[in-house]
């Protein structure tokens, strides 16, 4: 492990690290547009220049491995100087259009400009012009004339998904980013490049135009796309309401966790969350006598589906689970089956066509949480059983968390006469759907990112989501409607009176050994994989 | 005269056949060096102070024992043929008239080396020499001086000859491994070096063409001879590429020693009648100029480094008082904001813009600052890229204004 001092601070880093890498964790940024730590070494923009003592000239720190008794300086005069020349070579031929540009205020060329450039413009003749608002595919808009050629979409696209749309062409101050003739970019992870692109010349066609981005507000989530649980930051427009269509999701970023998504997501956890916003959101809890709907209290709710719950025996009852819900919903939702003694508890509902999968992020099975409700205990009874139940009229209550079982792997036949042969449908959910429309009685809950929670991944790593928007009309989050209905059904445990979803989690903590130890405080950013 | 070793047989008709190099001493160095131990040629060329005739002049045999020791990865020797240097043209010579010096040569480096495999990289503009030294690889390989078991040594060694496709720093010798890989002509960064890390990751040493022509003359006669023919630090003669105002311009060889002015007016016939010298540029377009006091000087690597300027690739372009120097100036930007790769962002930027200001000073729009711009731009940007280009383009941009600012100033329109 070398031991080298940067800036008079002695760091002790692992072999091979470079000099970017070893001054972060001395505390030291050193300014970079080509480099990235999930791409290779382009060593081309020349910004990372720093001062290594016995060197004649600055060196570029992101192709200097960190060597022992290595005495680096960032903050020499003369590695100040070659930053603002670098930066003023940078900004010769770019357009200066911040005004009208969707990277403006989370662009580096902005913010090292602010830090490093502050030089007088000396460049007065024309520039070269490239051309702009070109799509390069689906997702992703180009502006040549804004892209400094740092080449990070390039090898994005050769290196992590092995595609190689991009390529640059040209010589010279003519060089432009562009497509390989005949392709598009459109492959899974094509959003990326808007991530990693430093400046505006690669912006997301679908955020385009919707929002200044110094108006939203940022949390932290996990993907609900797949079993992958990518780390993500939700970004939310609260602020100009009357911007992005109204909509209070304004774009998912991914969040780096070298353990799970590395620094990216897939284009479809990516752009879905639209249905977060969607008017098919269920806003009230509803009753429907004779197919129409009428709105309750949630205190009339709560009463309903005890009273409905009580009516039958347990093994009347059948509950279809949902790998959705959180590690708190389910555990929540296991307490009540306990207290009920209920036994037809499945979470498995196939999916209509079998979900892609590939070697880099994508998992087959499109929910977040499957192995925490494995691991929470609710799938001892078998869904496609109680269906038939159902059907034959030994399961009088159905109670259906989510899923669509009109739009499942279950013949459509099945299901219509399963949901025809029970006396009382129940379904809870933040969404309505064909399953939900025939539904006697609708609870609606808060979506993932109206509310804290974990779930956990296919790793069995734990991880934490946060709130992001407050829950749509009378949403509540699963474990809060299901403490409430416990208390109804007369149940004393400490989950049914929690306040917090951070305190249900501690009763999982404390009940099931997988998740013994674990606490939110604990988590932290990066999770926790659960006991084997 | 001085002994002549590369153009020996550059007036012998069919000079390019082997029968014709056989004649006069071809392929006699061969049987020597594939008796020898690769490290004792690598140490004979070492002694010979040979020194890299493509432009950076590193010493061809240090160069060579940059190979790591005892590594068992393929091994690839490549010939930079790329001639791309403005005012360079004696490897088109070496590869029309003498191609079998270059691949005796090349057998030679390559057993110095432990290479079986070699490459020549012809640029692409280079149709008649490369169809020449092709036709002469051809005639190597029938007459089992390349292949399988060579001359009974059991050695192997085979050629493959590739063209470029016109790219300038394609001449550089990553951006050439890079494209001799089938990628864009970037260069690369280093380290890893080529010695270490080349053609196709694996170790590759590159050479010019002359250089490696030399070798079997080394071989032949000895490193005391070769060395002896030079200055203390650089040995043998070399083709100088003279052109421009001189009476007789052409390739030159002379020994490394010879001076500037000598080679003006002893060696070319002097500055045509009627004119006289006013700048000459003594290394390629990259070299800083030299104005017509400052041709006493000797014409290795060290005597141009001591009078601030680069002997590059020898390519000598003399200039008379008719040539007005911000138009040559504007020429050469033009050529390096062109050729550009366009991979390091100082090089791509800066060769583009002091371009403009040049051709916006000769066409008499220059503005008083744009003198004093160029000067620093090329000041910061010097030594900030990954290759050397960016370097070569700011010899004659700092160059040509710092010693002829007069003429600058004049085209320069005054304030009203």
């Amino acid at each position: 492990m070398p031991k080298l001092i940067i800036d008079g601070k002695e760091v002790e880093v692992a072999a091979g690290t470079n000099l970017i890498e070893a001054a972060r964790q001395a505390g030291v940024e050193v300014p970079h547009y080509c480099y990235h730590p999930g791409l290779s070494i382009a060593g081309q923009c020349r910004l990372c220049m720093v001062d290594i003592e016995k060197n004649p000239r600055p060196q570029i720190g992101c192709n200097t491995q960190a060597a022992d008794g290595m005495v680096v300086h960032t903050q020499t005069e003369r590695v100040l100087e070659t930053r603002k020349s670098i930066m003023e070579f940078h900004l010769v031929n770019h357009p200066l259009d911040c005004p009208v540009c969707d990277q403006a205020g989370e662009c580096w060329l902005q913010i090292y400009y602010m830090r490093h450039g502050l030089y007088d413009p000396r460049m007065t003749d024309e520039k070269v012009h490239k051309p702009k608002a070109v799509p390069l595919g689906p997702h992703v808009m180009l502006d040549a004339e804004r892209c400094i050629l740092c080449s990070r979409c390039v090898r994005f696209c050769d290196e992590v998904t092995g595609t190689g749309e991009l390529g640059i062409f040209n010589r010279g101050d003519h060089s432009e980013i562009g497509l390989f003739p005949g392709k598009t970019l459109e492959n899974k992870y094509s959003g990326n490049v808007t991530d990693i692109c430093p400046v505006g010349a690669l912006t997301d066609r679908d955020f385009r135009f919707q929002v200044r981005v110094w108006y939203l507000d940022t949390a932290r989530s996990i993907c609900n796309g797949c079993a992958r649980g990518c780390n993500i930051e939700v970004h939310t427009n609260r602020r100009r309401v009357h911007h992005n269509h109204g909509r209070r999701i304004a774009r998912i970023k991914p969040r780096h966790n070298p353990d799970v998504n590395q620094w990216w997501i897939c284009d479809e956890g990516r752009y879905g969350f639209r249905w977060i916003d969607d008017d098919t959101r269920l806003l009230a809890p509803t009753r429907r006598p004779e197919g129409r709907d009428v709105a309750l209290g949630w205190d009339e709710a709560i009463a309903a589906l005890a009273q409905a719950l009580k009516r039958y025996r347990p093994e009347e009852i059948g509950i279809l689970a949902s790998p959705q819900m959180s590690n708190e919903d389910l555990f929540a939702l296991q307490r009540v089956v306990a207290q009920l003694g209920v036994a037809g508890v499945d979470h498995r509902v196939p999916p209509r066509v079998p979900g892609d999968e590939d070697d880099l992020l994508i998992r087959a099975d499109k929910h977040p949480n499957r192995r925490g409700a494995e691991l929470i205990g609710l799938g001892q009874g078998d869904a496609r059983a109680i269906l038939d139940g159902a059907r034959q009229r030994r399961i009088k209550l159905l109670w259906i968390f989510q899923h669509d079982l009109l739009d499942s792997g279950f013949p459509p036949a099945d299901v219509t006469a399963a949901l025809a042969g029970a006396e009382m449908v129940v379904f809870q959910g933040p969404s309505a759907n064909a399953t939900s429309a025939g539904a006697h009685l609708v609870l609606p809950s808060a979506a993932y990112v109206e509310r804290e929670g974990t779930f956990t991944n296919f790793q069995g790593r734990v991880q934490r989501f946060r709130t992001v928007a407050e829950p749509l009309g009378e949403a509540m989050a699963d474990w809060s409607i299901l403490g409430r209905l416990g208390r109804a059904l007369g149940g004393t445990d400490p989950a049914f009176s929690a306040g917090r979803a951070e305190q249900v989690f501690a009763g999982l903590a404390g009940q099931v050994p997988a998740f013994s130890g674990m606490s939110y405080r604990g988590l932290r950013d990066a999770g926790q994989v659960v006991k084997a | 005269m001085a002994e002549k070793i590369f153009t020996r047989n550059f007036d012998r008709p069919g000079s390019q056949s082997l029968a014709v190099y056989r004649e006069t001493g071809g392929y006699t160095a061969l049987p020597k060096a594939l008796q020898m131990e690769p490290a004792a040629i690598t140490e004979e060329v070492k002694k010979s102070n040979l020194r890299g005739l493509g432009g950076a002049a590193f010493p061809t045999g240090m160069k060579w024992s940059f190979i790591p020791k005892g590594s068992t990865a393929p091994k690839y020797l490549v010939i930079n043929a790329d001639e791309g240097e403005p005012g360079t043209f004696k490897d088109r010579y070496l590869l029309e008239r003498d191609p079998h010096a270059l691949i005796e040569g090349m057998i030679i480096a390559s057993r110095a080396i432990d290479s079986h495999l070699g490459f020549v990289y012809i640029r692409g503009e280079y149709v008649k020499p490369w169809q020449i030294f092709s036709e002469a690889v051809k005639e190597a390989y029938d007459a089992g001086l390349l292949g399988r078991n060579i001359e009974g040594s059991g050695f192997d060694f085979d050629i493959v000859v590739h063209r470029g496709a016109g790219a300038y720093i394609c001449g550089e010798e990553t951006g050439l491994l890079s494209s001799l890989e089938g990628k864009k002509g970037w260069p690369k960064i280093k380290p890893p070096f080529p010695a270490v890390k080349g053609a196709f990751g694996h170790p590759t040493i590159v050479n010019n063409v002359e250089t490696i022509a030399a070798v079997p003359h080394i071989i032949n006669r000895g490193a005391e001879w070769f060395a002896g023919l030079g200055t203390k630090t650089q040995g043998g003669t070399r083709l100088y590429s003279v052109s421009g105002h001189v009476v007789k311009p052409g390739v030159v060889e002379a020994p490394v020693s010879v001076t500037l002015r000598s080679l003006i007016y002893d060696h070319c016939g002097g500055i045509r009648a009627g004119h006289r010298l006013k700048a000459v540029v003594p290394g390629g377009s990259s070299a800083p100029i030299l104005t017509a006091d400052e041709i006493d000087v000797t014409m290795d690597a060290d005597g141009l480094k001591a009078a601030g300027s680069m002997i590059g690739s020898a390519g000598v372009i003399v200039m008379d008082e008719t040539v007005s120097i911000p138009e040559a100036l504007m020429v050469v930007a033009r050529f390096y904001a062109h050729e550009s790769c366009g991979q390091c962002t100082p090089c791509r930027e800066s060769t583009g813009w002091i371009y403009k200001m040049t051709h916006r000073i000769v066409e008499g729009k220059g503005r008083k600052e744009d003198l004093d711009t160029i000067l620093d731009v090329s000041k910061r940007g010097a030594g900030t890229t990954i290759c050397a280009f960016y370097d070569g383009a700011v010899g004659p941009y700092v160059s040509y204004i710092e010693k002829f600012r007069a003429e600058f100033e004049a085209l320069i329109p005054h304030e009203a």
